[in-house]
């Protein structure tokens, strides 16, 4: 054959693998060409959970600018509310108001409908989708020693209802009432009654629609996700062996399975409500002197099933962003993850919180100031394992021999953003506190630092970290750099002052302050707000274009496994085809954090033990 | 796709990787009944409730759904057993009991609006209508597995194989599943009322 390829060197990891691997006979079917021949096949109808995951990262990305971009455009407005803005025009069309003088002001209405977007699209496309799609199907089976996911046309369908479900949503951008503007949390009535406001009308269907769709994507995927960690671990991986990020995916699906289907439930209702004439939502209502038909209903009924939902989800988004750091962070230093069973048994214990807390996000609802007091506790337990894991991020890094490169950078960045925003959520989480900050820039503060940015910064971490596998090559260090710092110094200047715009009684989701009394002398501070999250806006832009120029011309990946890491995936060739191994599956011997151990610097999990040898994480320490 | 689960399942693990998750999905069911159920129990304590019976056949009802489930289990042992006739038989006679338990459901619709309660009357009415509809629409999933089954079962030549039985493990799963949600929904309303 006249190959110009050189047969890789065996590594050896690759004769591990070969000598105490388990043979699946994986290799032995000649289906390979079922999902790599043609490029239908193999990009856009794909199988292969590496291909999925990128799917899902890239079309997360798409989202997070569009979101992104509508901040740019509220915040202009909250920013400059005397600003000529008819230059939008070609952009926005109609939803830029131009009054005689020629002056261009952005409608309220669709001041409300850019609000609502921006949240949906990044709670749920970016951060849910984007962020534990993408890396729950790279890593779950590369890092569990499985061939794939346990159904991967599950995994395939849950890529494609989440691509529905964007361009649902993505249509009702350009409805000609708008998108819905009711608020992320679509309360009712706004929600529930189309004649409400314009946004209500079939904006507010197709964000059900969109939404229903994300439902099945995301409970298609977590079935897969738990199913493959419990059923399809290669031997000799046991709980105690999983890296850090599996628990965290794990247990992410887990949550999501027990509480989308409550937003489904809700959302069913809703749609009674709204197309069926029923009542579960809403009480008796007049709109413009007409007293409506319903009666007997309770839209508090809709905020238990929403937040029953909306809290979990929060920790939807956080824990995957968890886990990658935790693994980054371990990685990057060199040295083992302080206090693995701690991590765990945080994770597990945040989850169990998670689902007997969200009366916190109701305090102002008219909930029963007695069962508030207990949904305090609960909430305020959550900084106990929060605390735990903090601490051990630092623990891992302290006298560590740190590499500073962007992914670590990003994974102590999500440690800062992480404690900054989580003491406020201390202060939020009481309800006497909340009737002073409820509704104001303070949870806004609170919310975008801890769940919005540290989540972002996660991702990034493993973004940076992971790109090597998923390209062969590198992101580009200097521009990740940079990506850095602006961001970090950026993100701070932008979500630290909301902190005292809330205290100060600001709310949120107001048109403009300049009219108030009470918030006109907020003007410089919101410009000031204004001008930073342009400049952030520019270095994620820097990003992307890092992120598709390195797919190309990134700096090749020239080794197996580039940062030295002990993980499974890293023993995968450069370029891993479908299948993953081109041999047999490894096997495990050991933990996932053995670094800096008996004078090397890390010891690979297929490597076996030595005599005498105990292994941490699974009780044999000392 | 089939190439990897039948490769994988020798794995480790007891349980096949796809029944496993049937179960995992069928949690995740359970939870959208809980979330109705609770909204229910949180509605009905907020006052302003309609106290109404609830049709006979929503009892009769149960039995047929019961009924259907025991016709299943029996095919598939005589499925194991090399029994064709029978196992053929007595999917047909559980797809009709489906078939039944529907129209029986809607017959009860029928009748609930026949003594005044309406979809759009009081929440108590359109609760029981709204979640005995979602169940009914699960039941229709229970139903196009069986007709899959059928399908099967009259085109292929009969043989046991790992991989029908499998199949058919699925489905019964799935339908002792909608069975033993409808036995907890009639009770929660019982209860309830």
């Amino acid at each position: 054959m006249a190959s110009t390829k050189i047969a890789p060197e065996k590594t050896r990891e690759d004769l591990l693998i070969e000598e105490q691997g388990f043979d699946d006979h994986f290799h032995d079917h000649h289906h390979g060409d079922k999902y790599q021949s043609n490029f239908i096949m193999k990009y856009v109808f794909s199988m292969d959970h590496k291909i999925i995951a990128k799917q899902f990262l890239i079309t997360g990305m798409f989202w997070a600018l569009i979101g992104a971009a509508m901040s740019i455009i509220f915040r202009l407005q909250l920013g400059f509310p005397e600003e000529n803005f008819s230059w939008l025009k070609p952009l926005l069309g109609g939803w830029i108001i131009v009054d005689e003088a020629g002056i261009g002001s952005l409608d309220p209405q669709f001041y409300y409908a850019l609000v609502t977007m921006h949240g949906t699209i990044i709670v749920f496309f970016v951060l849910t989708a984007g962020l534990s799609g993408t890396f729950s199907n790279l890593l779950i089976p590369l890092q569990v020693g499985a061939r794939d996911m346990a159904s991967p046309l599950l995994n395939m369908l849950s890529y494609w209802f989440f691509f529905m479900s964007g361009c649902v949503m993505f249509a009702s951008l350009f409805l000609s009432t708008g998108p819905f503007s009711g608020g992320w949390t679509a309360y009712p009535p706004l929600s529930a009654l189309p004649q409400a406001s314009s946004g209500s009308a079939a904006g507010m269907t197709l964000w059900t629609v969109s939404l229903v769709l994300f439902v099945v994507s995301v409970l298609l995927g977590g079935i897969n996700y738990i199913t493959t960690v419990l059923n399809l671990r290669t031997k000799g991986m046991t709980m105690w062996r999983l890296p850090l990020t599996i628990w965290a995916f794990f247990v992410t699906a887990i949550i999501g399975l027990l509480s989308f289907p409550v937003l489904a439930s809700a959302f069913f209702l809703m749609m009674c409500d709204r197309g069926l004439g029923t009542s579960f939502y809403l009480s008796e209502i007049f709109v413009g002197g007409q007293a409506l038909d319903h009666v007997g209903g309770s839209p508090i009924l809709y905020q238990h099933l929403f937040w029953f939902l909306g809290h979990p989800e929060v920790y939807i988004i956080i824990l995957p962003a968890m886990g990658l750091v935790s693994e980054v962070l371990s990685v990057h230093s060199r040295k083992p993850i302080f206090g693995y069973k701690a991590m765990v048994y945080s994770i597990l214990a945040i989850a169990f919180l998670s689902f007997i807390v969200w009366a916190h996000h109701m305090f102002m609802s008219g909930v029963n100031p007695f069962i508030s007091n207990f949904f305090v506790l609960f909430t305020l337990i959550i900084a106990v394992p929060s605390a735990v894991k903090v601490f051990n991020w630092i623990t891992t890094v302290y006298r560590g021999n740190l590499r500073f490169n962007s992914a670590s950078l990003f994974a102590l960045g999500f440690v800062s953003m992480f404690i900054s925003g989580g003491l406020t959520g201390i202060f939020l989480g009481n309800s006497a506190i909340d009737i002073q900050l409820h509704d104001t820039y303070f949870v806004v503060a609170h919310f975008h630092i801890v769940m919005g940015i540290a989540a972002f910064f996660g991702m990034f971490a493993g973004i940076y970290h992971w790109y090597p596998k998923m390209y062969a090559r590198f992101m580009n260090e200097t521009l990740g750099k940079i990506h850095f710092w602006g961001t970090l110094i950026g993100a701070y200047a932008i979500f630290w002052p909301m902190h005292y715009l809330g205290l100060a009684g600001v709310p949120r989701r107001y048109y403009r302050f300049d009219t108030f009394d009470a918030f006109a002398h907020f003007g410089a501070m919101n410009k000031f707000i204004t001008v930073a999250a342009i400049i952030v806006f520019a270095l994620q832009v820097l990003f992307v274009v890092n992120f598709f120029y390195s797919i190309w011309k990134g700096k090749k990946v020239t080794t197996r496994n580039p940062w030295g890491a002990s993980t499974l995936e890293w023993t995968t060739p450069i370029h891993a085809g479908h299948g993953n191994w081109p041999g047999k599956i490894p096997s495990v011997q050991r933990w996932a954090y053995d670094y800096g151990k008996d004078g090397k610097e890390f010891v690979s999990q297929v490597e076996p033990l030595a005599e005498g040898e105990l292994t941490d994480g699974e009780g044999g320490h000392h | 796709m089939v190439a990897i689960s039948e490769n994988t399942k020798g794995g480790r693990s007891k349980m096949h990787s796809k029944k496993f998750a049937l179960i995992v999905a069928c949690a995740s069911i359970t939870m959208m009944f809980a979330a109705f159920t609770s909204a229910y129990i949180v509605r009905r304590a907020a006052g302003n409730w309609l106290e109404f019976r609830l049709p006979t056949v929503f009892f009769v009802n149960t039995v047929v759904i019961l009924l259907s489930s025991i016709t299943l289990q029996t095919s598939y042992h005589f499925f194991k057993n090399g029994k064709e006739f029978m196992y053929k038989g007595l999917l047909v006679f559980s797809f009709l009991l489906g078939l039944l338990f529907l129209v029986l459901q809607y017959q009860g619709w029928l009748d609930m609006t026949a003594i005044g309660v309406e979809l759009t009357g009081n929440p108590s009415g359109s609760f029981v209508y709204v979640i005995s509809a979602v169940h009914a629409a699960h039941i229709l999933g229970g139903l196009a597995a069986i007709t899959v089954a059928l399908v099967q079962a009259f085109s292929l030549k009969y043989r046991v194989t790992p991989k029908r039985k499998l199949r058919f493990e699925l489905t019964l799963i799935y339908w002792h599943f909608v069975d033993f949600l409808w036995l907890y929904l009639l009770t929660f309303f019982v209860i309830q009322s």
